[in-house]
């Protein structure tokens, strides 16, 4: 292996130098090689390596350490894994909570207690425990990269499917027999059909070994385990990207209906701080109809974590009725932790979605924060002393955000099923300022912009998004998917309602400067709806026994109601009956109230509501 | 080892020594110089046997010549044990009452290390201020960081002063007075602050329980990076080793950031917004992360932050970094100030996070959460009744918006307007909040279920008030 000494320390930033013997003796660190630094070993990354001869011949190198430096010393060892940072994908991931590097935090805690020590080394993933493993392929079968030959129960909602690592393929030379087996064990050789010896030179695949120390099969057969490596910086391979066709239904009014986002797609929930970024975060991992949710704390409150922790696992998945935490990963990389791994931590959730899709699963990814990733770039940058761009963010902000987002996408995997990871990235936006270099950027790649707003989040509007700035570019892939299961309607319906929010708010600049009396009973009547719609269905209650998760059927047919009851004032309008006839009954309070009035498993008596708004409004005028 | 001599000083706060043998990162040098008092510093940056040292009480009569500096091989400690309680330091540590050293029970690196969040425990027991404004609508929590956004010549002290001397933890928690106790730490404050707290301390009696952590507006700039790391290690000392619940007065976190952009600056790195380094964010999260309660201990942190807005700019760097980390913020306002509402709270961007568990049924009162809710959009209602008025005048509004601005204006005076020994109960401020929602018509209160109204609502005009 690669070794080199450190030369220079700046936080979590380390120049080595490199012996030209080593790397005569061909053996050379290679960029994003994973390395471990000093007497502790901490973990740390290669992120720049300089050969030039000014160096009078040793080469140096850069690394970044994903650890308090803390006592480190020049002239301390740096040794090369010969792998890039990777994590380890197997079962056990499900329900589990790691840091920004695959460390199980509960592994930490046992190990260092309740403050997170340096140079902690502990298992990705449990070696001990033992997977009752069912086979689905035979000895003699073909093998293909992503193939799945076996499979286990993860957790009560996840199958976890076992298969044939991406880069490998050949003939099944044997397959064990079903039976326990830990996720070190070898279950299957396969004889490849590549040539072997290319691994030395594919750093990609070379991280693929289980761990340096095991000791190669003695021919070119290749051992298939529960758990595989996979470098974090690497997406992984598909078969085909798919255009994104249909919703991710979250139980959430103003998002499944007015800014829906499909399965697959990718967007940004932008909003100062307080305006309910988190909380939007948490509803969304809740209740989204995914199969998996990867919910990563990306620089943010520790007590948030722990309250993921708490709450999860004594909520229910209101489709399957298991606990939620049952389909939830958390990556836990709080704001006082170590601010590469901060970096790192979003690569490594991806990686662990992309893992679960292709066995072909439906996964929601949450990073919370955005902003923070992008900060943690641009300290490391400045420690780097690289030319900065913007507001001393890096140049290279925004093809990382590029190459982030893009690992989204509904596709087929390379075994053929369907799979999907959908990305929701909270942006902290300094200032509350959009223009900021990191919502801009953001805004380029992401297809649905949710955004938060602060005046809503001060007047306790909650969720707090903004009807008339935020956007969803899916609404025409999704079109079919639509009529097929809810009918044409409701297009035009969602249409009606962002017209009538949009014409209050033109009206509102009037009566800001001259009050609500001097307009014409017809604008009197759009505030009115206006005020329903704001009310009754698009401000939801977190915290309220059923709206906060409401089944996609019932927001539909709340909406219907809602424009039913504008349709019937407005032909009263114009049959000549006044505003204020109209506004003395309480139709109006009645409709607001349907979102606390209609329990989810009763949506039928939302149908009363249509002869309750005839017998309510006063008879036409003659 | 010792070493003779600096090859530089940079600025007020960096040295660099060449030619040293095996320096460690962050580890402390003691430097002593001809006829000054020894001065501490830290290993900030190693480039081979060149190393940047940042000397926490300035530069001042360090020549290149004159000193000789040792490495001590340690990071920065300070020595704690019980008898810290009632102590005064100054801002790196050190005791400045006369009393003597402290008896080290243990030496504790001040830079912590961070939580384990499986190791939390979700805080959600509330701590009763006595002040509505933060009782009904921004409920202080045990283990919470919630701080005071304010501006220079707002009395944010007065209102610190009075939730320390009023605070109580929620009968839940079964807390004796013994278990309870202050940490206090200045950053950079005017002596005049320093002394108001010393005194309200005294007066509550609560002096024997306070630790005081002092770096004046006229003590050295990098020792202030220092100050809230001690007083939050003294902090976390009293409550995972000893049990005790401690409530932290950081004061003022602007001083500290200042401190850190000035050091930043002289060590020429690239600045980020407003000149700050772009690590702001890491090392605040590193102090205000040290809030919290640990699963199966019986202490707890709670961090009550002080802040001044530049230019009462809510968008600064430093509120807004810090609006990200902490969980919620209590803002004060110029215009409630001149108003003469005390404290002046402005509720709408008020608001406590955590709230949400720590209040209700089995807490304080089940009609809690959605009472706040309808008061925080009540109030949102009435300044939009307010902007209008000042465009059409008062007397063109609606009669709705009328009855608003009679709500907003009662909210202010009754509400959240209190004096400074009002000492008021949750029940009282909970009946006090319906008894201003009475002003406004039921049909309005959108936020309120129909049992809710039937239970509590009792229409009310100005003059029942």
């Amino acid at each position: 292996m690669a070794t080199g000494k450190i030369f220079g320390i700046n936080g979590p930033v380390l120049d080595i130098t490199i012996s030209s013997n080593d790397t005569a003796k061909g053996s050379f660190f290679r960029m994003s090689e994973m390395v471990l630094v000093g007497d502790e070993r901490l973990i740390g990354e290669i992120i720049a390596l300089d050969g030039s001869t000014a160096n009078n011949g040793s080469s140096t190198a850069v690394v970044q350490v994903f650890e308090d430096t803390t006592g480190l010393k020049p002239g301390m060892d740096v040794i090369g894994t010969g792998s890039q940072l990777s994590v380890t994908l197997g079962p056990g991931i499900v329900a589990n909570i790691f840091d920004g590097i695959e460390r199980p935090l509960k592994s930490i805690e046992q190990s260092s207690g309740m403050f997170i020590g340096q140079g902690i080394h502990v298992d990705n993933l449990d070696t001990q425990k033992k997977w009752p493993t069912h086979f689905l392929a035979r000895t003699g079968d073909i093998a293909e990269p992503g193939m799945i030959f076996a499979q286990t129960q993860e957790t009560v909602s996840i199958m976890h499917r076992v298969m044939v690592p991406p880069n490998v393929s050949g003939v099944f030379t044997f397959v064990a027999d079903d039976g326990e087996y830990t996720i070190v064990d070898d279950i299957a050789f396969v004889k490849s059909d590549t040539n072997a010896d290319s691994d030395d030179n594919d750093a990609g695949i070379a991280s693929l070994e289980f761990n340096e120390s095991d000791t190669p099969a003695a021919d070119d057969r290749v051992p298939l385990r529960l758990a595989q490596r996979w470098p974090i910086r690497v997406p992984r391979p598909v078969k085909r990207r798919m255009t994104v066709n249909r919703p991710l239904i979250t139980g959430q009014r103003i998002i499944d209906t007015l800014f829906p986002i499909g399965k697959g797609g990718m967007a940004a929930i932008p909003g100062g701080f307080g305006t309910g970024k988190t909380m939007t975060q948490h509803q969304l991992a809740k209740w989204s109809d995914a199969d998996l949710i990867v919910y990563i704390g990306c620089g943010e409150r520790g007590n948030e974590m722990t309250e993921v922790l708490e709450d999860f696992s004594h909520l229910k998945d209101p489709r399957t009725g298991l606990s939620l935490m049952d389909r939830t990963i958390l990556i836990a990389n709080t704001s006082n932790m170590p601010v590469a791994a901060r970096e790192a931590s979003i690569y490594t959730g991806v990686s662990i979605a992309e893992y679960y899709r292709d066995m072909g699963y439906h996964v929601a990814m949450m990073a919370d924060s955005t902003s923070r990733w992008a900060e943690a770039l641009r300290e490391l940058s400045g420690r780097l002393e690289e030319m900065p761009a913007e507001e001393g963010f890096p140049a290279y902000l925004s093809s990382r955000l590029s190459s982030f987002y893009e690992r989204a996408g509904y596709v087929t995997t390379l075994n053929g099923s369907e799979g999907s990871i959908t990305v929701i990235g909270a942006v902290s936006p300094q200032g509350a300022d959009f223009s900021e270099p990191v919502t801009q950027n953001t805004k380029r790649f992401v297809r649905v912009f949710w955004a938060l707003d602060r005046s809503l989040a001060y007047a306790r509007h909650f969720p707090a998004i903004q009807w008339l700035t935020s956007y969803s570019e899916y609404m025409d892939d999704m079109e079919n998917w639509y009529v097929e299961h809810v009918g044409r309607e409701f297009l035009s319906h969602r249409q009606e309602i962002l017209k009538i929010l949009y014409e209050e708010s033109n009206l509102m600049e009037i009566v800001k400067l001259l009050g609500s009396d001097v307009l014409p009973d017809s604008q009197q009547l759009t505030l009115e709806i206006a005020r329903v719609i704001r009310l009754g269905y698009v401000q939801q209650n977190a915290y309220h026994s059923f709206d906060t998760y409401v089944p996609f059927e019932k927001q539909v047919k709340m909406m219907e109601v809602v424009l039913y009851l504008s349709d019937r004032c407005r032909k009263l309008l114009s049959s000549g009956l006044p505003f204020k006839a109209l506004k003395q009954s309480n139709i109006f309070e009645r409709v607001i109230a349907i979102k606390f009035d209609v329990p989810n498993d009763q949506p039928e008596k939302l149908n009363d509501y249509f002869k309750e708004i005839d017998k309510s409004l006063p008879k036409a005028a003659d | 080892m010792e070493y003779i001599g600096l090859s530089e000083i940079r600025g007020s706060s960096l040295v660099v020594l060449e030619n040293v043998q095996n320096p460690a990162y962050e580890e402390i040098v003691n430097i002593k110089a001809t006829g000054v008092r020894n001065k501490l510093g830290r290993v900030v940056q190693i480039m081979g046997d060149v190393v940047i040292v940042q000397v926490f009480e300035g530069t001042e009569d360090l020549s290149l010549k004159n000193t000789v500096t040792n490495f001590t091989g340690r990071p920065m400690e300070i020595k704690l044990s019980e008898e810290i309680l009632g102590r005064v330091f100054d801002g790196m540590g050190r005791p400045i009452d006369g009393l003597g050293e402290v008896y080290a029970e243990q030496r504790v690196n001040i830079n912590g290390k961070p939580i384990n969040p499986v190791s939390r425990s979700y805080p959600r027991d509330y701590i009763k201020t006595g002040i509505s404004a933060i009782d009904g609508l921004a409920t202080l929590i045990r283990g919470q960081k919630l701080p005071i956004f304010s501006g220079n010549g707002l009395p944010h002290d007065q209102l610190a002063a009075q939730i320390v001397r009023q605070a109580e933890i929620s009968k839940n928690a079964k807390i004796g007075e013994e278990d309870f106790a202050i940490v206090f730490a200045a950053m950079g404050v005017k002596y005049d602050v320093a002394d108001f707290f010393q005194r309200a301390f005294e007066e509550s009696g609560a002096i024997g329980r306070v630790v005081m952590f002092l770096n004046l507006a006229n003590d050295p700039v990098t020792e202030r990076i220092i100050t809230p790391r001690a007083a939050l290690t003294a902090a976390e000392y009293l409550a995972y080793e000893k049990g005790m619940h401690i409530l932290v007065i950081l004061t003022d976190m602007t001083s500290y950031a200042e401190a850190l952009r000035e050091i930043s600056s002289a060590r020429g790195e690239i600045p980020s917004r407003k000149g700050y380094p772009g690590y702001l964010y890491s090392e605040l999260a590193s102090l205000f992360e040290r809030a919290g309660i640990i699963r199966g201990l019986k202490g707890s942190v709670t961090q009550i932050p002080i802040l001044t807005m530049p230019n009462d700019d809510i968008t600064h760097p430093v509120p807004d970094l810090t609006g990200y980390i902490t969980e919620g913020q209590i803002v004060l306002d110029r215009a409630m100030h001149r108003k003469g509402v005390y404290p002046p709270v402005n509720i709408l961007p008020s608001l406590s996070r955590l709230m949400k568990d720590g209040i209700g049924e089995g807490y304080t009162r089940s009609d809690h959460p959605d009472l706040a809710n309808q008061i925080f959009s009540s109030y949102a209602r009435a300044n939009d009744a307010r902007a209008l008025a000042s465009v059409i005048g008062e007397d063109e509004l609606s009669e709705m918006d009328k009855k608003y601005l009679a709500f907003g204006a009662q909210l202010e005076s009754k509400f959240i307007n209190q004096s400074r020994g009002d000492n008021r109960s949750m029940l009282d401020t909970l009946n006090l909040g319906w008894d201003m929602l009475g002003l406004l018509p039921r049909a309005e209160l959108d936020r309120l279920g129909t049992e809710l109204l039937n239970e509590r609502y009792t229409a009310k005009t100005e003059a029942d008030l």
